[in-house]
């Protein structure tokens, strides 16, 4: 390896969008049978890159050059990199729920002819390929009825299933859970034995540093250097360095806690599934949040997190709500959400794109949406001039990078939105805010920027509900942490006690004895 | 070179009309059927045939915003709201403002009602809408009997369909009052421009270029000098006119300027998001519909005087029209985007089309063919240039 030809190279690859260049005469190129991992900011132009060696910006959408396997290739679309061989997983699975592993696994490739799909072929072929992913399942189950963890396996299988030789991995673990993450690295590394080429795409970088031969940084649209392993040093802390062009010595920011009376509190919370009546969300809940205080609920995903979270916020989930809430000692209930935001309580979802934010409107009207009356004049007319200062100071004061608050949502980079988002709260002057996984998926500098902005709030008294599946994110910033599992509160630990091993063990713990 | 783009792209409908107009008046001209855009008779036609689209394209946009919703229903109420309006003032005699009265509270009745089903019943739009497409023309041709039902007092009519100054008045007089009327309109424009920009940068605020605010200001007035001139060649300032500019004033501040506006782009934008800032979205959705039978009712006001008559084809096809105009005005098909000046673009282009096509004398059938086409591709234009904006 080292000396050998590589299998692909990418040569002073350029494209350009109306208003951005994002990819600015990149280099890069693969060997063949390594694990070459890409990392970068978000907005740095990996998704760009894969796009066009792709072939989803064909040839002549971009400048410069591919060569694939010793040959300059010209693909004008998907279908013509995949005859060669190149395979993209991405991050949003493309599968179709209500079909069968079996059938998914063959969309566009059916097996039999265009009259006659010939089925038991299909579902042989299927179990072969999901034999070698080690998918143990039926080819004829449906995919809805399969974790994410299988659902991401069924697509590697898709992509053997058309003798795929550079494998594209985008995101692949960002939504699995540790185990099936684990499990789909070590999957990779098999592939590798046997020859297989791949590109992984992360953000995270432990699990970069694990497998990866060599790893491509990119900056601004940029390549920034390849560390080699075994050559080159490959630590966490260096492929930070080249990310984000400066050291982060520390991946949370220091806060000295100030911690005041107590703001909110829930008792015996119980809540029911919306559709399925019966089945009990949250059993019995009982937290309480003090002022300056950040506190963290942790839990696997499906423990009622968010859904303890929104059914606090104005009964935004749930039915058959039970229990008693009080602010500041005195006992309230919210109607709806809007006397939720009355009473100074902001829900920042997890789901930004979908939930969060109107990505067909400017930076400005979501920045005020949910407090238009700040804005007005009279009581129900908009202020247009006072709306624009506001949305000005907000964009400055939480760093969101944007030529102008006339800009549209959806053209911000995660991180950015994200930043939107908290502003969009923070405009509605919370005194308790219920951040709901702020930080997934968005990249370690914006990441370092929300924490500021959590300390900022604490500093000022208010309170921070941080609900999070990061758990070096929650013993890094809170100072307490109560642990929730199947919808019941099964442990509390103060920062000083709080670690992985102890957290993952109350889990455990509770769900044996349930 | 962005820029221009952008000033492309942001009126294309209002470029997309004058070069319409232009290109009518170029093939009316060398095919020596007179002229279309010069003349005052044309011009006062152009108002009053299309004056009902654009009443009905404004409450048709607020459904839309909602989330790409429709009303198919509104043709229906039309007729039913004349056959009304018919039996009360010429059959019973009854005061004409009572009558008016009645007509709007009956149209709004009517939108509250399928605005309950859509909105807290949930059940889907078109269907309901679909449903009360029928039911509604139904009980109108029960109450008309299939017989028009006519005439209508004076004293109604010049509410709606006179001309300022009335009837009978010296062309001299009727030229010069037109020109004062133009003069007035565009002196309180160019004020009311003046007075908020003076405003904006007393308090500190960021003002536009003087160029785009003397481009603007050149371009309205020379419209309104324009059009009032020639229509003092003919019989005046339509009355309907006044109507229109009022409706479509309150609609544009409404949607603009307003917080209940604002949360009818939000919730069309993303419903989920909004509902999550605190937005009472199925309070919103009631309101477009029920606004929606309000302003149907107001258009067959407008109709019955307009003809004279409560027709029993009164209403056929106009959901078909409002709904054209919101799209070829710039309406997402999805909801969220468009506006009130848009739509009006947009029913003043189908009017010109419309009106056009007839001058030129071509076939019922093959306006029909074009009309669909247009709109096929204004709908077209806004998902390529959403496409557009995703790749980017």
């Amino acid at each position: 390896m080292g000396m050998s030809e590589p299998l692909l190279r990418m040569e002073n690859i350029t494209k350009v969008f109306p208003g951005t260049k994002a990819l600015d005469n990149v280099n890069f190129s693969v060997q063949p049978g390594e694990i070459h991992a890409i990392v970068g900011e978000n907005g740095a132009g990996k998704s760009t890159l894969m796009n066009v060696l792709s072939g989803l910006y064909p040839y002549g959408a971009y400048e410069g050059a591919i060569i694939y396997d010793g040959e300059e290739c010209r693909f004008s679309g998907i279908r013509d990199s995949e005859k060669k061989g190149i395979a993209i997983i991405h991050q949003e699975l493309a599968l179709v729920p209500y079909m069968t592993i079996g059938e998914n696994m063959f969309l566009g490739n059916e097996r039999g002819s265009t009259v006659k799909i010939n089925w038991s072929e299909t579902f042989t072929k299927a179990k072969e390929f999901m034999k070698t992913v080690g998918l143990n399942e039926s080819p004829q189950t449906l995919v809805k009825d399969i974790g994410v963890g299988k659902q991401q396996l069924v697509e590697i299988a898709k992509a053997l299933a058309k003798n795929v030789r550079l494998l594209i991995l985008d995101e692949p673990t960002a939504s699995l859970n540790e185990e099936d993450s684990q499990n789909l690295l070590i999957l990779l590394l098999r592939f590798k034995s046997e020859g297989m080429t791949s590109i992984l795409i992360s953000h995270k970088l432990n699990e970069v540093e694990q497998v990866a031969d060599s790893i491509t940084v990119l900056r601004d649209g940029a390549t920034i250097e390849t560390l080699v392993k075994g050559k080159d040093d490959i630590s966490e802390g260096r492929i930070i360095k080249g990310m984000v062009g400066r050291e982060i010595n520390e991946r949370f920011p220091a806060r000295e806690s100030n911690i005041g009376e107590t703001t909110l509190e829930v008792k015996d919370w119980t809540v029911f599934h919306p559709v399925y009546i019966g089945r009990k969300v949250c059993n019995k809940v009982n937290i309480h949040l003090r002022k300056g205080e950040v506190v963290g609920i942790s839990g696997l995903m499906g423990a009622g997190r968010t859904e303890l979270a929104m059914s606090i916020f104005g009964k935004s989930y749930g039915t058959h709500i039970t229990g008693e809430l009080y602010l500041n000692g005195k006992r309230i209930s919210f109607r709806n959400i809007r006397s939720a935001i009355n009473s100074k309580i902001a829900y920042v979802t997890e789901d930004r794109k979908n939930d969060g934010l109107i990505l067909s409107d400017t930076l400005r009207l979501n920045t005020t949406l949910a407090n238009l009356s700040r804005t007005s004049k009279m009581h129900y007319s908009i202020d247009k001039d006072k709306e624009m200062k506001y949305a000005e100071e907000y964009k400055t004061r939480f760093g969101v990078k944007a030529p102008s608050i006339e800009q549209h949502a959806d053209s911000l980079s995660g991180g950015n939105q994200q930043k939107l988002l908290l502003a969009k709260w923070m405009f509605t002057e919370p005194e308790i805010m219920i951040l709901d996984e702020p930080t997934r998926g968005i990249d370690v500098g914006a990441k370092y920027d929300i924490y500021n902005i959590i300390n900022e709030l604490v500093a000022q008294g208010k309170s921070v509900l941080l609900i999070s599946s990061d758990m070096p994110e929650l013993l890094g910033m809170c100072d307490r942490i109560y642990i929730m599992n199947e919808g019941n509160i099964v442990g509390e630990m103060d920062r000083s006690e709080a670690n992985q091993e102890a957290i993952m063990a109350v889990i455990l713990q509770s769900s044996k004895g349930a | 070179m962005e820029k221009a783009k952008s000033f492309l792209s942001k009126n294309a409908m209002f470029i997309g009309l004058i070069v319409v107009m232009l290109l009518f008046e170029m093939l009316i001209r060398s095919s020596g059927r007179g002229t279309m855009l010069l003349s005052p008779f044309h011009l006062t036609n152009l108002i009053s045939q299309n004056g009902y689209v654009v009443i009905l394209a404004t409450g048709m946009l607020l459904c839309i915003l909602t989330g790409g919703n429709i009303d198919l229903s509104v043709g229906s109420v039309v007729i039913l709201v004349s056959a009304i309006a018919g039996v009360l003032i010429v059959d019973m005699g009854v005061n004409v403002y009572v009558t008016i009265l009645i007509c709007l509270l009956t149209g709004t009745a009517i939108g509250a009602w399928q605005a309950f089903l859509i909105a807290y019943l949930r059940v889907p739009p078109f269907v309901t809408t679909l449903a009360g497409m029928l039911i509604f023309r139904g009980i109108a041709l029960l109450i008309l009997g299939a017989q028009s039902i006519s005439p209508f007092p004076d004293n109604y009519r010049v509410l709606f369909n006179s001309f300022i100054p009335g009837a009978g008045s010296d062309p001299a007089f009727i030229q010069n009052l037109s020109l004062t009327l133009a003069v007035v309109v565009c002196v309180g424009f160019i004020g009311l421009q003046i007075f908020s920009r003076i405003s904006k940068e007393r308090k500190g605020y960021t003002v536009e270029s003087i160029y785009s605010m003397l481009a603007r200001i050149i371009i309205i007035s020379g419209v309104v000098m324009f059009v009032f001139t020639r229509l003092g060649e003919n019989r005046g300032i339509p009355i309907l006119l006044v109507w229109l500019a009022a409706i479509v004033m309150i609609y544009s501040y409404f949607t603009q300027n307003t917080i209940p506006g604002r949360y009818l782009y939000a919730m069309g934008g993303n419903e989920k998001a909004a509902r999550l800032s605190g937005i009472n979205t199925k309070r919103m959705k009631f309101f477009a519909y029920t606004n929606m039978g309000f302003l149907s009712a107001v258009a067959a006001l407008v109709c019955v005087a307009r003809f004279n008559a409560a027709t029993t084809t009164v209403g056929v096809g106009f959901e078909l029209d409002a709904i054209g105009a919101c799209f070829i005005g710039g309406a997402s098909a999805y909801g969220g985007i468009g506006r009130v000046g848009g739509a009006v673009i947009g029913a003043i282009f189908m009017g010109v089309l419309d009106m056009g096509m007839s001058i030129m004398g071509l076939d019922v059938n093959l306006q029909r063919v074009i009309k669909g086409s247009v709109l096929l591709a204004a709908v077209i234009f806004d998902v390529m240039s959403k496409s557009r904006k995703q790749a980017a």
